[in-house]
């Protein structure tokens, strides 16, 4: 009982922020609606007994990667808004449709059952109590490639932000 | 009420990725579109968490925390372009970047 | 039914309190501080040596006109304020102030929370401060917020990285998570994490001094260059808000570092024996007086050294202190393996 209101509530709140980021006229409105939205999702995986995903999506989504785009929005100082002389309905009805599209196909992936557990892989670790150790563990064990592969990654990104964003491009 | 389910979780998760996906198909300010891909990767994590939790294997959060790098990772290099196109063309619009179009 | 919702409550109730008593007689004490080491006497008019000056200060703030600047954004502009206060507060959640306690026959742990990822939620409920900072640059509408936001976001960024390094290197030796078990690790180690890990304890102090905006490292509100940085426009109550949460934060990060790095609760030489006599002291009393000798080196050092300039700044914490602290993680965890097999 407990669970469902926890769920509805934060299920409400993070469908109401999403459409409020897509939907805000001014772009700094719509990164602090995105943070919320963020805060709600980490709600969400406490609720699903992920904690550490709860503050890793804390720390990295909302303190981390939206400071970035809040930066960038006030680096690119806008004297019109770039949505103002556009032909907001052509661009409206389009995306619309294509939305559409992809519900109906959401729609028909979700009219099969959902495959019972027991059909699934059986679980490689029995999930205990400590979420941190469980998850560390696979990163360090099973995971050990993707994660180097993982760091790698995020090196060449950050080499390429920094040269993107030097002056004398 | 009824228990909640994972199919709950599913349909949320399919319901914010919708509105991601109108995000990035409506709107024209690309830092928007940008937001609207972030929106889109939660709407998959949360797919991840919940089905991690329904087998009771934390392989799915190990990979939401690869789908955050990916993240992070583009939203580095995306704000580093749209920086370095901000400084040549002024504009955040995506119908003005034509440059590569004929 | 008391287990779950009045005794925390209570707790919640008194360590609010506490912290808000704390950050008033916090800036008396600085201002006493600055003034002895410049050879004045401070504030001396309201009570005996000024003692009742924060009471008159908080009145002052109360009756102050609140002003909202004409083409500021309103909503955003009053927001701020409390997106900064309200994560300094809630930090508090997770501090261990002492060990169990028995009240009425019934064990009560002197914590708010021990959650599993205690220090990330330090780390989680900091990293949402930053916003606070720059929408109130932003939001005021005018040159020298907007400065004093950005510097300050990028330098509360940069040094988050340094001390969130040196909180790795605290987990290694401790192996938890957890506040309470990083004190309890201490215990049983039988000596404070400051000896075991003084490059940390370095790092982290110089990294707590630049997140909290604090001298040398306090260029986002530097008088000279930007007004008053981010809170140029702000007055009254609103102001005040930003005023207490600079405080709150220094008190929380005073609170981390003597949990991770001072014992926590724990007495001095907590594995000496014949130092059995200073267990009479409670155990939160220690936790206090670690946490105030920590808040008046933040003091000192705002009287004794000057300003740092912002590209030195920078490159402190990237070209020095990430380095080193990554160094030291390395080393960490050389020592702990060689020391497992």
């Amino acid at each position: 009982m407990g669970q469902a209101i926890a769920f509805y509530t934060i299920a409400a709140c993070i469908l109401g922020f999403g459409v409020l980021v897509i939907t805000a006229k001014n772009t700094v409105h719509s990164i602090m609606f995105l943070v919320v939205n963020f805060l709600f999702v980490a709600g969400l995986y406490v609720l699903l007994g992920a904690q550490f995903l709860a503050v890793i999506q804390v720390v990295v989504y909302a303190g981390g990667i939206v400071v970035l785009y809040l930066f960038v929005v006030m680096l690119v100082n806008l004297k019109r808004p770039p949505e103002a002389h556009q032909d907001r309905r052509r661009r409206g009805r389009l995306g619309v449709t294509c939305s559409l599209v992809v519900l109906a196909e959401l729609v028909a992936i979700a009219a099969y059952k959902y495959v019972s557990p027991a059909a699934g892989l059986p679980p490689a670790l029995p999930m205990g109590p400590d979420n941190v150790a469980q998850v560390g563990m696979l990163l360090y064990t099973d995971y050990l490639i993707p994660f180097e592969l993982a760091s790698m990654l995020l090196l060449v990104a950050m080499v390429g932000a920094i040269v993107l964003a030097r002056r004398d491009l | 009420m009824t228990p909640i389910t994972p199919v709950h979780y599913m349909v949320l998760s399919a319901a914010l990725f919708i509105i991601g996906v109108i995000g990035v198909m409506t709107r024209r300010n690309i830092i928007v579109i940008l937001m609207s891909i972030e929106l889109m990767l939660n709407a998959v994590n949360i797919n991840l968490v919940a089905f991690s939790n329904l087998w009771q294997n934390a392989a799915g959060q190990v990979f939401v925390i690869f789908v955050i790098c990916v993240a992070a990772a583009e939203a580095a290099v995306g704000l580093g372009i749209i920086l370095a196109f901000y400084r040549n063309k002024e504009t955040v619009n995506i119908d003005e970047m034509t440059l590569m179009r004929w | 039914m008391i287990d779950l919702l009045v005794i925390p409550l209570i707790k919640i109730v008194i360590v609010l309190t506490g912290v808000l008593i704390t950050v008033m007689y916090m800036v008396l004490l600085e201002r006493k501080v600055q003034a002895w080491v410049q050879v004045r006497l401070g504030p001396m008019r309201v009570g005996p040596h000024g003692v009742l000056q924060p009471i008159a200060d908080v009145l002052k703030l109360f009756v102050k006109e609140d002003i909202t600047p004409v083409r500021a954004d309103k909503v955003v502009f009053t927001l701020a304020p409390i997106i900064v206060l309200v994560p300094a507060i809630i930090a508090f959640a997770v501090i261990p102030f002492g060990d169990q306690v028995s009240i009425f026959g019934k064990p009560v742990p002197l914590h708010i929370a021990d959650l599993n990822v205690g220090l990330l939620y330090i780390v989680a409920v900091a990293s949402i401060g930053v916003y606070g900072i720059i929408l109130g640059g932003w939001s005021s509408n005018s040159k020298y917020p907007l400065l004093g936001g950005l510097r300050a976001s990028a330098q509360l960024i940069s040094y988050e990285v340094a001390v969130t390094l040196t909180f790795v290197s605290v987990i290694l030796a401790s192996g938890s998570l957890s506040m309470v078990d990083i004190v309890t690790a201490q215990k049983a180690n039988g000596v404070w994490f400051a000896f075991v890990q003084p490059l940390a304890l370095f790092i982290y102090f110089v990294g707590a001094l630049a997140e909290t905006n604090r001298s040398p490292f306090d260029l986002p509100e530097a008088e000279q260059e930007l007004v008053a940085g981010f809170h140029t426009e702000y007055s009254g109550m609103r102001f005040a808000l930003f005023f207490l949460a600079e405080y709150a934060n220094m008190i929380v990060v005073s609170a981390v570092a003597t949990t991770l790095f001072f014992g926590g609760w724990l007495r001095p030489f907590p594995s000496v024996a014949f130092l059995h006599f200073l267990d009479v002291v409670p155990t939160w009393i220690w936790f206090v007086v670690k946490t105030f000798l920590v808040l008046y080196l933040f003091l000192w050092i705002r009287a004794t050294l000057p300003r740092y300039r912002y590209d030195q700044l920078m490159r402190l914490g990237w070209k020095v202190l990430i380095p080193l602290a990554i160094a030291n993680i390395i080393v960490t965890a050389a020592v702990k393996v060689a020391l497992s097999d």
